[in-house]
């Protein structure tokens, strides 16, 4: 029978698209011929903002760009700068930021769990990972007083010590965590119209990964193992025993798998964290740079000077250009930062994980039918604030 | 064979261990709340609505150095400054955009006087933008609050700078 293709949009207010995402789809019939990914509906200019931000400014700026992975992201931009600057954080501030990180870890794989599940037909998996997250935004806002835009993780340290039942809050999680995996993989794993709809589908062969230059689970799911917390450890994770989970398939159902085991990993790194902090300041004492501690604002005149000085005028970042790589849930996040040695960034690049892992899309779902696309989407785990920034 | 010892596997056991997780949760107590009726308490440093803060003695803190405006991230402080009767500094305009402001919570840390800080109120609207430029009159608080969300008021009294006698 002859057929012609029909060209169809697909978003930008499609529910599983999660966000503003266009896909222009040509289909044959029910296979899809040509996918072509269309970005820009969230574009906030973030990037550019920064450039016109001093320096300890552009934090809050960066809590928007992946807005499941607030932590993760200010992480990544201070220690971008702490590498142009030269500054060694104290152990306290590293083990701090590696619990919140991973804690960020849970929180974004959970919502990907929940909502990709709603998007393959699975609606209770929702209400119940919303439920989870609940006790992990409580964390942030017991350390930073925001649930979502935490702002938390300074340039420096901190932006004030943790909270006195940190430990008690962070184990409670710890304890609870396990079995609410367990619940989600007896509802999921063996569950057959699960394995229907994702085994095989979106499938990518490892080269191709690589050519793309994905990476996180994407990656991974393909049995390549390339994880920045072990290439190039940051933030003291060289100090923490965890696995990195590994796919063979590269389909949609490893991802899964593969998000699932991270999260427990993630649960081993938080335990080793929290049984093994140590004590100390929350900030390093870098005079002119970082914020000196404010009860010697107070009473001591040279913190107070520093104080309005770093305030008002920020401080001058040496000439040159730096990249840190963190892993963020969602693969390498990057902070290229170049600066001409005045006290704002000269250019600010993001590497996002979601954009370039977003630019498989076609060769996932071309040849293939078209409700895999749906599919194919959410075990990508695009966050469009970051795609567009 | 393989397809029918599968769906055997299915029906009998992956289906009921699936439905067995949501029919535990019939049994189990409801986690929402009923929200304008019951609310979840907040964080001691929940970074909601702001507050300007007096002396213990009933006299404002902010003596308008501009240092919250200096360290906002969405320019949304405007202030300018006046004497008082007694020739002390303080702000005769100070108005915070709160269609603007972001809640980083930088404006709290910068103060040097311990004068504005972010309080537990978050459920604030209304019908035009202009009602949402707070003034100072609307921010700032009747008597020292006893709740302070940060404990590091250290100073209760203000500072007071005399002219130095001539040392001859």
């Amino acid at each position: 029978m002859a057929t012609e293709t029909m060209h169809i949009n697909m978003g930008p207010q499609h529910p599983s698209t999660h966000g503003v995402l266009r896909v222009e789809l040509d289909v044959d019939g029910e296979t899809v011929v040509r996918a072509r990914p269309v970005i820009g509906y969230l574009h906030t200019g973030i990037e550019k903002t920064m450039e016109s931000k001093l320096y300890y400014k552009a934090i809050p700026c960066t809590d928007r760009m992946d807005y499941l992975n607030p932590m993760g992201n200010n992480l990544g931009y201070s220690l971008a700068i702490e590498k142009l600057m030269g500054i060694e954080v104290p152990d306290r501030v590293k083990w701090v930021r590696v619990i919140l990180a991973e804690l960020t870890r849970l929180n974004s794989h959970i919502v990907w769990l929940g909502t990709h599940a709603l998007d393959l037909g699975a609606m209770s998996m929702l209400l119940y990972t919303f439920r989870e997250r609940e006790s992990i935004l409580d964390v942030y806002e017991a350390c930073s007083g925001q649930r979502m835009m935490s702002s938390y993780i300074r340039i420096g340290g901190l932006a004030h010590d943790i909270p006195r039942d940190f430990d008690k809050v962070v184990k409670r999680i710890l304890d609870e965590f396990p079995d609410k995996l367990q619940d989600y993989e007896a509802l999921l794993t063996d569950n057959e119209i699960f394995i229907n709809r994702t085994k095989g589908v979106a499938v990518i062969s490892a080269e191709e990964a690589i050519n793309l230059s994905l990476t996180g689970p994407m990656l991974r799911g393909c049995g390549v193992n390339y994880d920045v917390r072990k290439a190039e450890p940051y933030s003291g994770y060289e100090n923490f025993d965890f696995d990195i989970p590994l796919g063979k398939n590269g389909d949609a159902y490893d991802r899964y798998l593969i998000r699932l085991a991270e999260m427990r990993q993630s649960l081993r790194i938080v335990r080793q964290a929290i049984d093994g902090m140590p004590e100390g300041p929350y900030r390093a004492r870098v005079p002119g740079v970082v914020l000196p501690p404010k009860e010697d604002v107070l009473h001591k005149m040279e913190s107070m000077i520093f104080h309005f000085k770093i305030i008002t005028e920020g401080f001058k970042a040496p000439q040159g250009a730096v990249y840190q790589a963190i892993e963020s849930p969602k693969g390498e996040l990057g902070f290229y930062i170049s600066s001409d040695g005045s006290n704002k960034p000269n250019r600010v690049r993001v590497r996002p994980p979601a954009f370039i892992n977003l630019g498989s899309l076609p060769s996932l779902v071309e040849g293939r039918l078209f409700s895999d696309v749906v599919c194919a989407i959410g075990s990508i785990d695009i966050i469009l604030g970051e795609v567009d920034r | 064979m393989n397809v029918v010892l599968r769906a055997i596997g299915n029906v009998f056991w992956s289906m009921p261990k699936g439905l067995a997780v949501t029919f535990k949760h019939l049994f189990k107590k409801p986690v929402t709340l009923d929200y304008p009726h019951q609310k979840k308490p907040m964080s001691p440093r929940y970074r909601g609505l702001h507050y300007l803060e007096r002396y213990d003695d009933g006299s404002e803190r902010c003596v308008c150095c501009g240092l919250c405006a200096a360290a906002c991230p969405a320019d949304c402080i405007y202030m300018e400054p006046e004497e008082n009767e007694k020739g002390e500094r303080r702000a005769r305009i100070y108005e915070i955009n709160m269609l603007r402001c972001i809640f980083c919570g930088y404006c709290e840390e910068a103060c040097p006087e311990e004068a504005i800080f972010l309080g537990r109120e978050y459920e604030f609207s209304d019908y035009d933008r202009d009602s949402f430029i707070y003034t100072k009159v609307q921010m700032l608080v009747t008597s020292p609050r006893k709740d302070n969300p940060f404990k590091w008021i250290i100073r209760k009294v203000r500072r007071v700078y005399g002219v130095p006698e001539p040392s001859l």
